[in-house]
C-alpha cells in the first residue's frame, strides 16, 4: 500500500516536538488576541497610541534573529569561538529587547494610564499582560541560549552535533516572528 | 537485565542517538518513581489516577447523601468532615466544593490522566514499534507536573476555607472575587495553580505522543497501517495541544483579575459587606468563551482515547477486521476538528447572538454524522462475529450502548431552542455523564482488562470482572437515566435541597433511589480495584506471548518487557492490524510478511 518509512530520513523527533510546542504557544496568543478584540469592541475601551520604545526593541529582536542564524551557521561551519561570541551576543540582545520592554510598560504608566490596579483600563491590562507573556518566553529562550552556550564548551567539534542550536534558533526565530505579529497587532489592529 | 544489555548490541544501528538512556542501571528510585520507561509512566497515571476516581467517586458518594436524604442527619459525616458536616449534615457550602472538586478530579485528574496519560503513554511506544517516546525526559516531568497539580489540588481540600466551590468550570466572578465565596479564597488559588501544573503535564505529554507517532514508527508502519486506538491518540493529543494553552490564557487573565485589580471578567459587582468594586468595564462572559474553547474539546480528548480502544478490542474479540478502517480514522478526524468549532453550545442562554447560536446549533448537530459512522461500524464488526465476551469485550460493548444512549440526548441539547428549556437541568447531568462520563470509564476499564496482562504479566480475575461490568452497567443506567425525567420536568442542577420546593417534592423516592444505587456502584468499582492490586502480585501468570491472539506489535514483546521494549531488533511491520479471519487464518499479525496467494491486503 505504501513504501516502507524508514525514521532516519524524516525530520528529529524533538524538532517535531518543538513544532508542536510552538503550535500550543501559538493558540495561547491567538486566544489572548481573540479576547482582545471580542473586548475592543465593547464599552470602556481605552484607545492610547503604543510608546515609541517599541519600536526600538522591535528592532533589537530583530537584529538578534539575524545573530542567532549566524551562531548556527558558525556551528556548521564548526568554529567554536564565532560561535559561542554570536551566542552572546544573541543573549544580550535578548536581555537589552526584555528592559526595552519593561520601558514601554513605564512610558505607559508615566503617561497617567495604569496597567493593573483598580484604576486599570482592559486595554491596557490587555497589553501588558499579553506583552509580559511574550517577555517570559523570550526570557525561556535566553536561559536556553546560556544552557546551550555552556554545554558547548565541553564539545570537542561542534559540529558534529548542531541539534542543540537548531533547535535553539528556531525557537528564537519563533518568538521574533511572535512579537512582530504582536507588535502589528497592538499597533495597527487591535 | 538480560533486556537491556541485548538492546546496546543493537544500539548502533536500531536506534537514534537520544536512546542512550539504556545504560542507566536501574534502582529503585530509577525504575519506579524517576522513572523514564513509558510503561512505568503510564503505570503511574493509571494508579494516580485511580486513587483519584476513588476520592472523587467517594465526593459524589457523599452529595448523593444529601440530596438522596436531606432530612437525615449522619452523626459519622461529622467525624469525618468536621465542621463541614455540622450536626451530621453536610453545609450548603460542603456541598458545592464537594460538586465543583467531584467534577474538577474526574474530568481533568480521573478521565484525562486515566485515558490519554495512561494508555498514550502504554501504548504508542508498543504499538508502533519504538524503544520510547521521543523524549522520555519530558515523559517524566508530564507525570511529575500531574503528580504535583495533584498534590495541590488535594492541599485544597484542608485548608480552613474549604476548597474552591464555584463549579468545575470556574466562571467569574465567582473564581475572580476573593470575596464571592468562602471557597474563593485560597481553595481557588490552589485551583488555578493546580490547573496551570496540569496544563503543562498536559502539553508535556501531548507533545511527545505527537513526535513519537509521526516520527518514530518502525519499518513499514505507514501512517495508515496504525492501529485505531494510535490514531484515536494521536487526534487527542493534537487536541489538547491546542486547546489546553488557550485555557491558560483564560486562567492567566484571572490570575491579574484576582489579584492585580484588573477588569477583564469584572464590571459593575457589588459584594456584600464589602460595597461597590471599582472594576469596570470586564466581561464574564470572556471566559466562559475562553475556557469553553478548551472545554468542548477536553470532552473528547477524554472520549477519543476510549473510542480508539474500543475499536481495537471488538475488532481483536469478534476475531473480524474494523469494519470500515478508513472511515473510523475520517470520522475520527472530522471529530476533533468539530471538537474547536462548538463550544458556543455550552453558552446558548448566555446572551448569544441567535443568529451566531444558529450556526454553532448546526455545527454541533454535524457531529452525529462521525458519531454514527463510527457507531454504525462497531455494529458491523459485530455483527455475525465469532465473539469472545472477555470482561474488556464486555466492557466495549457497554462503551458502545451507552455512546448511543448519550449521544442521543447530545442531538436535544445541540438544539438552541430546546437547550434554553433544558440548560442547567437534570436532564444536562444525564447527558453528559452518560456519554462522557461513564462510556469514558467504560473505555478505561476495557483497556485496563485487554492490556493488563501486557503491563503486569498476569491475568485479572474473569469472575470479578463480569460481576464488575454488570452491576456497574446496570447501576449506570439506573443512575443517569431517571435523571432525564427530572431534567425534563424542570429540576435544576446544583441545588443543595430539593425537599423545599413544591414542585420537586415528588421525587424525593427516585432521589432516594438514585442515590443508593450509586453508593452500590461505588461498591463495586473498590471490587475491581481489589481485582486490580490483588492480580498485580497473585494474579493467574500469562504464560504465552499473544493472549488474545491479536495481530498489534505489543504481543510480540516478552511476557514482561524491558525498557525498550524488544530484547533484539524490533520487528517490521508488513501489513494493516487488522487481518482476521482472512483467507483461513484466525489471524495475521502485522509482522507477518504478505504471502504469494493472498487475497487482497492493506
Amino acid at each position: 500500500m505504501s513504501t516502507a518509512l524508514n525514521t532516519k530520513n524524516k525530520i528529529h523527533p524533538q524538532k517535531m516536538y518543538l513544532y508542536a510546542g510552538l503550535g500550543s504557544i501559538v493558540m495561547m496568543f491567538a486566544g489572548l488576541t481573540s479576547a482582545y478584540i471580542v473586548k475592543k469592541s465593547q464599552a470602556n475601551w481605552l484607545d492610547f497610541d503604543l510608546p515609541k520604545v517599541f519600536f526600538i526593541s522591535t528592532v533589537v529582536i530583530l537584529l538578534s534573529s539575524f545573530t542567532m542564524q549566524m551562531a548556527v551557521k558558525k556551528a556548521k561551519e564548526g568554529l567554536q569561538n564565532p560561535y559561542r561570541g554570536f551566542l552572546t551576543v544573541t543573549a544580550i540582545l535578548g536581555v537589552v529587547f526584555m528592559v526595552l520592554q519593561v520601558q514601554g510598560f513605564m512610558a505607559i504608566q508615566a503617561n497617567n494610564i495604569a496597567l493593573t490596579g483598580p484604576r486599570s483600563n482592559s486595554a491596557a491590562s490587555f497589553l501588558f499582560v499579553i506583552t509580559l507573556l511574550h517577555l517570559l518566553h523570550v526570557l525561556g529562550g535566553v536561559i536556553a541560549i546560556f544552557g546551550v552556550r555552556f554545554k558547548s564548551l565541553s564539545a570537542k567539534n561542534i559540529a558534529e552535533n548542531t541539534l542543540p542550536v537548531e533547535l535553539l534558533s528556531t525557537y528564537w526565530l519563533f518568538v521574533d516572528i511572535l512579537w512582530i505579529y504582536l507588535f502589528v497587532f497592538l499597533q495597527w489592529i487591535g | 537485565m538480560s533486556h537491556e544489555a541485548a538492546l546496546q548490541n543493537h544500539e548502533g544501528h536500531e536506534s537514534h542517538e537520544h536512546d542512550g538512556h539504556h545504560e542507566h542501571h536501574d534502582t529503585f528510585l530509577t525504575k519506579y518513581v524517576f522513572s523514564q520507561d513509558h510503561k512505568m509512566i503510564a503505570k503511574q497515571f493509571l494508579i494516580t489516577g485511580m486513587v483519584w476516581a476513588v476520592l472523587g467517586g467517594l465526593m459524589s458518594v457523599l452529595f448523593r447523601l444529601q440530596l438522596g436524604y436531606p432530612d437525615s442527619s449522619f452523626p459519622w459525616l461529622e467525624s469525618i468532615l468536621g465542621k463541614w458536616a455540622k450536626g451530621g449534615q453536610i453545609t450548603p457550602q460542603a456541598y458545592y466544593a464537594l460538586v465543583t472538586t467531584h467534577g474538577t478530579v474526574l474530568v481533568f485528574f480521573v478521565l484525562t490522566a486515566g485515558l490519554s496519560g495512561t494508555f498514550a503513554n502504554f501504548l504508542i511506544p508498543l504499538q508502533i514499534g519504538a524503544r520510547d517516546m521521543a523524549s522520555p525526559f519530558m515523559n517524566m516531568l508530564s507525570y511529575w507536573f500531574f503528580f504535583t497539580a495533584s498534590i495541590v489540588m488535594m492541599s485544597s481540600l484542608f485548608v480552613e476555607t474549604g476548597p474552591f466551590s464555584g463549579g468545575w468550570t470556574a466562571y467569574p466572578p465567582l473564581s475572580a472575587l476573593h470575596d464571592a465565596s468562602p471557597g474563593s479564597k485560597t481553595g481557588m488559588d490552589l485551583w488555578i495553580i493546580s490547573m496551570a501544573l496540569f496544563v503543562v503535564s498536559s502539553l508535556l505529554g501531548g507533545l511527545n505522543y505527537i513526535a513519537t507517532i509521526l516520527n518514530m514508527r518502525t519499518k513499514g508502519m505507514s501512517m495508515t497501517r496504525l492501529p485505531l486506538t494510535i490514531w484515536a491518540l494521536f487526534f487527542t493529543a493534537v487536541l489538547g495541544v491546542l486547546s489546553f494553552p488557550v485555557l491558560l490564557s483564560g486562567l492567566i487573565l484571572l490570575i491579574f483579575d484576582r489579584n492585580f485589580g484588573t477588569s477583564f471578567y469584572l464590571s459593575d459587582i457589588y459584594v456584600n459587606g464589602v460595597g461597590a468594586l471599582s472594576n469596570e468595564g470586564g466581561s464574564a462572559i470572556l471566559f466562559q468563551h475562553l475556557f469553553w474553547f478548551l472545554g468542548h474539546p477536553e470532552v473528547y480528548i477524554i472520549l477519543l482515547p476510549a473510542m480508539g480502544m474500543v475499536s481495537e478490542i471488538i475488532s481483536v474479540n469478534s476475531r473480524k477486521p474494523i469494519f470500515g478502517y478508513m472511515a473510523m480514522l475520517g470520522s475520527l478526524f472530522s471529530i476533533a476538528i468539530l471538537a474547536f468549532l462548538v463550544w458556543a453550545h455550552h453558552m446558548f442562554v448566555t446572551g448569544l447572538n441567535p443568529f451566531l447560536g444558529s450556526v454553532f446549533v448546526l455545527l454541533t448537530l454535524l457531529i452525529a454524522i462521525p458519531s454514527g459512522i463510527k457507531v454504525f461500524n462497531w455494529l458491523t464488526t459485530l455483527w455475525r462475529g465469532n465473539i469472545r465476551f472477555t470482561p474488556g469485550m464486555l466492557f466495549a460493548i457497554g462503551f458502545v450502548s451507552l455512546f448511543i444512549s448519550g449521544g442521543l440526548t447530545g442531538i436535544w441539547l445541540g438544539n438552541a431552542a430546546l437547550d434554553i428549556y433544558l440548560h442547567d437541568s437534570y436532564f444536562v447531568v444525564a447527558h453528559f455523564h452518560i456519554v462522557m462520563g461513564v462510556a469514558s470509564m467504560f473505555g478505561m476499564f476495557a483497556g485496563v482488562y485487554h492490556w493488563f496482562p501486557k503491563m503486569y504479566g498476569r491475568y485479572l480475575n474473569n469472575s470479578l470482572g463480569y460481576l464488575h461490568f454488570w452491576i456497574t452497567i446496570a447501576g449506570a443506567y439506573m443512575i443517569f437515566w431517571p435523571m432525564h425525567y427530572q431534567g425534563l420536568a424542570g429540576m435544576p442542577r446544583r441545588y443543595f435541597d430539593f425537599s423545599i420546593w413544591e414542585s420537586f417534592k415528588q421525587f424525593a423516592d427516585l432521589n432516594r433511589f438514585i442515590s443508593t444505587v450509586a453508593m452500590i456502584v461505588f461498591a463495586t468499582q473498590i471490587l475491581f480495584l481489589i481485582n486490580f492490586f490483588y492480580s498485580i502480585f497473585k494474579g493467574r501468570k500469562v504464560t504465552v506471548l499473544n493472549p488474545w491472539e491479536s495481530n498489534t506489535l505489543e504481543w510480540t514483546t516478552p511476557i514482561r518487557p524491558g525498557h525498550g521494549n524488544w530484547p533484539g531488533e524490533i520487528p517490521e511491520v508488513h501489513r494493516w492490524p487488522y487481518d482476521y479471519s482472512k483467507d483461513g487464518h484466525d489471524f495475521i499479525p502485522q509482522t507477518t510478511p504478505v504471502g504469494e496467494d493472498e487475497s487482497g491486503t492493506h
